[in-house]
C-alpha cells in the first residue's frame, strides 16, 4: 500500500469510482462461450462476461451478461450480495472490468468513465443520495442538463409532463420533497440529458407499494418513448411484471434469463427467488 | 427626549459599530464557509488569507497615494481593493495548484487538509509578515464622518451625539453589495448553480457533467475576493494588524458555525449574531441606562457584563452552546 | 473519524526500521553537536532544553492526534495553564492580599462553582421545555452577576495592594517540582471541560473549540491580575536548582571549575543548565516510558482501533466518545506539565508571549515531522524542530546579511531584509510541514 492509503478516508457512503479520473476498462474481452452471448451481441446495451470487483478485492461479477434493445425494459434481480448493483455500476463504468466489453449501440465504451457515458447518452439514477437536497426541484433538472448547451426548457416541460407533481413543486428545495418525489426529481434529472439509456439502482427502495406502482407506471412511459431501461431491483415480482427481459444473479453470474413472464412462470425461478 | 438620547447612545455605542464589526464577521464567515461547502475542510489558514490581502491592498494604496491618486472623500484602499484581490486570488490559486490539488485528488480525509492549512497559514503568515511587517498599521484617508458627532447634536438639539464614521458606512454598503452580488452568483448563474450542486451531492455533479476543477477554481477567486474585502473593511475600520488577524479566525469560525458551517445565509446570520452579542455583553450599558430611567434608579456600577477582552468568551460560549444544543447551526448546514 | 497515521498492513523494511530511530537519533545528536561547536555550549544547551520541554509537549499531542485522532489546537493553553501553576504553587504566599480580599475572591470562586452545580442540576431534574430554559438562563444569569459582584470587590481590593510589585495573592509556596504535577492537573481539568462538551461532535468543531479555549486562558491569565498579575508578569519564580549567582559565590564549586578550566560565570550557567537537562530529561523518560506501555497495552490497541475505524469500534461496544476523553484529558495534561517546566526553567510567567503560533501549531509540526502515532517520532520531532526553530532566525541573518553585502549601502532592501529574516522561521516551519505532509505524510518515524 502507498503513502497515500494513509491519507483516505472513507467519505461517507459516496463513491470513489464515480470521480475516477482515469478511463476504466480493459483491452481483452474474454469470451469463451460458457454463455450465451451470440443472443446478445447485438443488442443496443451490451455488458458482456463482465468479471470484476472494487479495487483489488475479489470478484465480485463472474462472467454476467446483461443486455437490452432500444426501448425495452431489462431488470436484473437475485439475492443478496449476487452482484445487481455492481453489475449495473460495471455497465456504467463505475468499476474495473478484469473480462468483458461494454457496447452502446455497436459502439465499444469499455474504456470511457461514467461521466464519458453520460455524454454519450447513458443515464444513471443512484439509489441514495441522488438529488441536490438544498436545490430547488427546477435546479436539480438544470443540473441534469449541465452538460446540454441548447435550450432544455422543452425537456423540462417533458419532466414535467411524467411528473405532473414536480411543476408545483418546481420552487421548492428537493430535500424537503417526500421520499417517492424525490425518487421522481432524481429520474427527471437523469433524464434531461435526453439519454437513449436510463439506468436506476432500486428505485423502489424505501418508498410505499402505491408510490412504487406509480413509479413503475413512469418507467413504462419512459421506455415506451424509446428509451432504453436497466434496473436493479429487490422488489423483483413487480419489477418482473413490467420487464422485457429479466436476469437473475447468482454469485455475479447469469443463473436464469428470459422475458419477464417467462422468470415470473418459471417454478425454479418462484422457488428459490420470488417466495413461491 | 431621554428616552431619544438612549436610543442615540445605542446607536452611536451598540448598534453600529456592531453592525459594521458583524458585516466584516459576515464577509469572512462566508469565505469560510464556501470553502468547508465545496473543498469540505476547515481552513485555518482563512485569518491569514485576510492578512495576506489585506496587506496587498495596503502596499497597493500606499502606491496609489504616493503617484498622487486618491479617492475623494472615500479612502483610497477601495481604488485598490480589485487589485488586491486579483494578488490574493492569485496566491490562493496558486496555493491551491501547489498544495491542496495533491490531496483533493487522493480524496483525503478533512482533516489531512485541516492540517495541511496549517501548514499554508505559517506561509501565509510570513508572506504577510515580509510585506508589511508586524506592527500596526492605518492606512485609512478621505473624510472621516459621514455624520460627525458635534454636527448631529447641534443639529437635534439631543445631548448624546451621533457619529458615523466614513469606514463604517462603507463597511455596510461594500458587505451589502458582496453579498448581493454573491447571491446572485450563486442563485442566478449556471457557474453558481454549479457549486451549489458540488456542495450538496459531489457524486451526483460528476455524474451531471460538472467540472470539479473549474467550480474549485471559481470558489478560491470568491473566497479570495470576500476575504480581502473582508480584511480591508476591518482594517479601515480598525486598523491592520497580522496577529489581529489570526485571532478573527475564531469569531469567523464561530459565526460559520453557528450559522450551520456551509451554509452561506447561515454564514452572514452567523457573523451578526456573534458581533451583536460581542458588543452587547462587552458594553457598559450605564450611559444608556442613565437616559431611560429614572435618576435615582441608575445603578452605580457600569453594567458591563464583561471586559473587552473577554470577547472571545462571547464567541466561544455562543458557539459551544449552539454545538450542545444544535450541531447543525442555526440555518441547516452540512453536519456529519 | 480515520487519520493521517493508519498502520500499514505490510511491513517489508522490518529491519531497516530497526535501524531507523537509532540513525536519526544519532543524527539529532550531531546537529546539536555541530551548534554546541559552532555556537557556544550555553546556546546549545539552551537548545536541548527547551527541546526535551517541547518534545514532552510533542508527546502529549502525540497521545491525542497519533493515538486517537482528536484535533487539538488549544495547546497554547493548557501549556499556559501549567504555567500558572508553577505560580499558584511555588511563588510564596501575599499575605496581606489575602487579608484584604482572599476570602471574597474564594467566595466569588465558589459561588461561580454553585451556579454551574445548580445549572446541570436544573438541566438534569428539570423536564424539557419552556420552563426550563427559562430557569437555565435565569440561574446562569444570577450566578454569574453574583459571582461576579463578589469577585470584583475582592479583586480590586487584592490588586490595590501594593501593586508596583505584588498586587495578586501569590501562590502557596511549595516546591516548585510539585508545580509539575499541579500543572498537568489544571490542564487536565480544563480538558475534561472541553472534552466533555466538544468531543464526540465532528472533529472541526473540536479544533474551534480548542481554539476558543487557549484563547480563553490566555485572556484569564493576561487580565485577572490578581490571579497571576496579568500582562506585568511573575518574576523570581523559585528555581528547583541552585542559582547561578549562588554557585559563583560559593568556593568549592568556583574551586572546581578552575581545576577544569572553566571561568566560575561560564562554569555556573553550564552547570546550572545541565542540571536543568538531567531534571527534564527524567521527567522526559518517565512520560515516553509511560507512552510506550500506553500505546502496547490492550488500551492503546484500542485506542488506535477506534481511531482507524471509528463506526466498527462503536459497533463492537466501545464507547468511542469516553475513550477519547480519557485521552484527550491525559493528552491536555501533558501539556501542561510541559508548561509548568518552562516556566520553571525562565523563572517567570509572562502571559504576553504565549502565541498560537509557537505553542501550538509549531508543536503540530513537531508532531507530523516526528511521525503521528509514534512516540519515539513525536520526541525527535520535538528536538529536530525546536532546533530548527531557533537556528533558522541566525541562519537568516547571515545568508541575508550576504545578500545585503553587495547590495549599495542604505540601499532600502537591506533594511527590509534585515526585517524579513524574523518571519523566515514561519516561513521554514510552513514549508517543512507541507514537505513532509506531501512527500512523507507518515513522519520520519513511522508508526508500525
Amino acid at each position: 500500500m502507498s503513502d497515500l492509503d494513509a491519507l483516505r478516508e472513507d467519505r461517507g457512503n459516496k463513491d470513489r469510482s464515480v470521480a475516477s479520473p482515469v478511463p476504466i476498462g480493459v483491452q481483452i474481452a474474454n469470451n469463451d462461450g460458457s454463455r450465451p452471448a451470440s443472443v446478445v451481441a447485438r443488442a443496443f446495451l451490451v455488458g458482456e462476461g463482465m468479471v470484476g470487483g472494487y479495487g483489488k478485492g475479489p470478484s465480485i461479477l463472474n462472467g454476467c451478461t446483461i443486455s437490452a434493445e432500444k426501448g425495452e425494459i431489462a431488470v436484473i434481480v437475485g439475492p443478496n450480495g449476487a452482484g445487481k448493483s455492481t453489475a449495473m455500476k460495471a455497465i456504467f463504468g463505475m468499476l474495473d472490468l478484469r473480462t468483458g466489453s461494454v457496447r452502446l449501440n455497436g459502439e465499444e465504451i469499455t474504456g470511457l468513465s461514467p461521466q464519458a457515458r453520460v455524454a454519450k447518452g447513458m443515464a444513471f439514477v443512484p439509489q441514495v443520495r441522488n438529488i441536490f437536497p438544498s436545490m430547488s426541484v427546477e435546479e436539480n433538472l438544470e443540473m441534469g442538463a449541465f452538460l446540454r448547451r441548447d435550450d432544455i426548457t422543452q425537456t423540462i416541460e417533458q419532466v414535467y409532463g411524467l411528473f405532473p407533481i414536480l411543476r408545483d413543486k418546481r420552487r421548492q428545495p428537493a430535500g424537503e420533497l417526500s421520499g417517492g418525489q424525490r425518487q421522481q426529481v432524481a429520474v427527471g434529472r437523469a433524464l434531461m440529458t435526453r439519454p437513449s439509456v436510463l439506468m436506476l439502482d432500486e428505485p423502489t427502495a424505501g418508498v410505499s407499494p402505491i408510490v412504487m406502482d406509480e413509479l413503475f407506471d413512469r418507467i413504462l412511459e419512459i421506455a415506451r418513448a424509446g428509451i432504453t431501461i436497466l434496473m436493479v431491483e429487490q422488489n423483483a415480482r413487480q419489477a418482473l411484471e413490467i420487464a422485457d427481459r429479466g436476469y437473475v444473479l447468482v454469485q455475479g453470474a447469469n443463473a436464469f434469463t428470459g422475458t419477464g413472464r417467462e422468470l415470473l412462470a418459471d417454478p425454479q425461478v418462484r422457488k428459490s427467488f420470488l417466495g413461491g | 427626549m431621554d428616552l431619544l438620547n438612549a436610543l442615540v447612545a445605542f446607536l452611536n455605542f451598540v448598534f453600529i459599530p456592531a453592525a459594521a464589526y458583524g458585516a466584516q464577521l459576515a464577509l469572512g464567515a462566508l469565505g469560510a464557509t464556501l470553502i468547508y461547502g465545496i473543498l469540505r475542510f476547515s481552513n485555518f489558514a482563512h485569518g491569514e488569507t485576510m492578512a495576506f490581502g489585506t496587506a496587498v491592498t495596503i502596499l497597493l494604496t500606499f502606491g496609489l497615494q504616493a503617484m498622487g491618486l486618491t479617492f475623494g472623500p472615500l479612502p483610497t484602499a477601495l481604488l485598490a481593493l480589485p487589485m488586491g484581490i486579483a494578488l490574493t486570488s492569485l496566491l490562493v490559486l496558486g496555493t491551491d495548484r501547489v498544495v491542496y490539488r495533491f490531496y483533493r485528488e487522493a480524496r483525503a480525509a478533512p482533516v489531512i487538509l485541516v492540517v495541511v492549512s496549517m501548514g499554508v497559514m505559517f506561509i501565509m503568515s510570513a508572506l504577510t509578515r515580509f510585506l508589511v511587517g508586524v506592527e500596526d498599521i492605518q492606512f485609512t484617508d478621505g473624510a472621516r464622518f459621514v455624520i460627525n458627532a458635534r454636527d448631529f447634536r447641534e443639529w437635534s438639539g439631543l445631548e448624546e451625539g451621533l457619529a458615523l464614521r466614513t469606514t463604517q458606512l462603507i463597511t455596510l454598503v461594500v458587505a451589502g453589495l458582496a453579498v448581493a452580488a454573491l447571491f446572485w452568483f450563486l442563485n442566478r448563474t449556471r457557474t453558481g448553480k454549479s457549486m451549489r450542486a458540488f456542495s450538496d451531492n459531489e457524486d451526483l455533479a460528476l455524474l451531471s457533467g460538472i467540472n470539479p476543477n473549474r467550480v474549485v477554481a471559481v470558489t478560491w477567486i470568491i473566497v479570495a475576493a470576500l476575504a480581502t474585502t473582508a480584511g480591508v473593511l476591518y482594517g479601515l475600520d480598525k486598523s491592520f494588524k497580522a496577529f489581529t488577524y489570526f485571532q478573527l479566525l475564531l469569531p469567523i469560525f464561530a459565526a460559520a458555525v453557528v450559522g450551520g458551517l456551509g451554509n452561506p445565509l447561515g454564514a452572514i446570520a452567523g457573523g451578526f449574531v456573534i458581533a451583536f452579542s460581542e458588543v452587547v455583553v462587552t458594553y457598559a450599558w450605564k450611559q444608556v441606562v442613565a437616559y431611560a430611567l429614572p435618576g435615582e434608579w441608575v445603578p452605580a456600577s457600569l453594567l458591563q457584563l464583561m471586559s473587552t477582552e473577554y470577547k472571545f468568551a462571547v464567541s466561544f460560549a455562543i458557539l459551544i452552546l449552539v454545538l450542545l444544543f444544535k450541531p447543525t447551526g442555526l440555518f441547516k448546514g452540512q453536519s456529519v | 473519524m480515520t487519520t493521517l497515521p493508519r498502520a500499514t498492513l505490510t511491513n517489508t523494511a522490518a529491519p531497516a526500521s530497526n535501524l531507523r530511530p537509532v540513525v536519526l537519533y544519532l543524527a539529532m545528536l550531531m546537529l546539536i553537536l555541530v551548534t554546541g561547536f559552532m555556537m557556544g555550549w550555553n546556546y546549545a544547551l539552551t537548545i536541548v532544553n527547551m527541546g526535551l520541554i517541547s518534545a514532552i509537549m510533542a508527546l502529549g499531542v502525540n497521545l491525542q492526534w497519533g493515538f486517537a485522532g482528536l484535533f487539538n489546537v488549544g495547546v497554547m493553553g493548557f501549556v499556559a495553564l501549567g504555567g500558572l501553576a508553577a505560580v499558584l504553587v511555588a511563588s510564596p504566599p501575599v499575605t496581606d492580599a489575602w487579608a484584604a480580599g482572599g476570602a471574597r475572591i474564594l467566595a466569588g470562586l465558589a459561588l461561580g462553582a454553585l451556579t454551574v452545580l445548580a445549572l446541570i442540576v436544573v438541566r438534569h431534574r428539570m423536564a424539557a421545555g419552556r420552563s426550563k430554559t427559562l430557569a437555565l438562563v435565569l440561574v446562569a444569569v444570577a450566578g454569574f452577576l453574583a459571582a461576579r459582584a463578589v469577585l470584583g470587590s475582592g479583586t480590586l481590593a487584592v490588586e490595590a495592594v501594593n501593586p508596583s510589585v505584588s498586587g495578586y495573592l501569590g501562590g502557596l509556596g511549595l516546591p516548585i517540582l510539585l508545580a509539575w504535577p499541579a500543572g498537568g492537573l489544571l490542564a487536565a481539568g480544563a480538558a475534561w471541560v472541553v472534552g466533555k462538551t466538544a468531543l464526540g461532535l465532528r472533529s472541526d468543531y473540536l479544533a474551534i473549540a480548542t481554539l476558543g479555549i487557549a484563547e480563553i486562558i490566555l485572556a484569564v491569565l493576561k487580565n485577572e491580575d490578581w490571579l497571576a498579575r496579568g500582562v506585568k508578569n511573575v518574576v523570581g519564580i523559585p528555581s528547583p536548582v541552585p542559582q547561578e549567582i549562588v554557585l559563583q559565590q560559593d568556593p568549592d564549586f568556583t574551586a572546581r571549575a578552575a581545576s577544569i578550566g572553566l571561568d566560575p560565570v561560564i562554569a555556573s550557567t553550564l552547570w546550572v543548565k545541565l542540571l536543568y537537562m538531567g531534571l527534564f530529561a527524567a521527567v522526559l523518560l518517565v512520560l515516553l516510558g509511560l507512552a510506550q506501555r500506553a500505546l502496547h497495552s490492550p488500551w492503546g490497541r484500542m485506542m488506535r482501533a477506534i481511531r482507524d475505524n471509528e463506526v466498527a469500534a462503536a459497533a463492537m461496544g466501545k464507547n468511542v466518545t469516553s475513550r477519547h476523553l480519557q485521552i484527550f484529558v491525559l493528552g491536555s495534561a501533558v501539556c501542561g506539565i510541559a508548561g509548568a517546566m518552562m516556566v520553571t526553567l525562565d523563572g517567570q510567567l509572562t502571559p504576553g508571549s504565549y502565541q498560537p503560533l509557537r505553542y501550538t501549531f509549531l508543536i503540530w509540526v513537531m508532531v507530523i515531522v516526528g511521525g503521528s502515532g509514534n512516540n519515539w517520532g513525536a520526541v525527535l520531532g520535538g528536538f529536530l524542530i525546536w532546533w530548527l526553530w531557533v537556528i533558522v532566525e541566525p541562519v537568516g541573518q547571515s545568508l541575508f546579511g550576504a545578500i545585503s553585502a553587495v547590495l549599495p549601502d542604505g540601499s532600502p532592501v537591506t533594511a527590509h531584509l534585515q526585517d524579513a529574516s524574523a518571519h523566515m522561521r514561519l516561513l521554514t516551519m510552513g514549508v517543512v510541514l507541507l514537505l513532509v505532509l506531501r512527500f512523507s505524510p507518515k513522519g520520519l518515524l513511522p508508526e508500525r
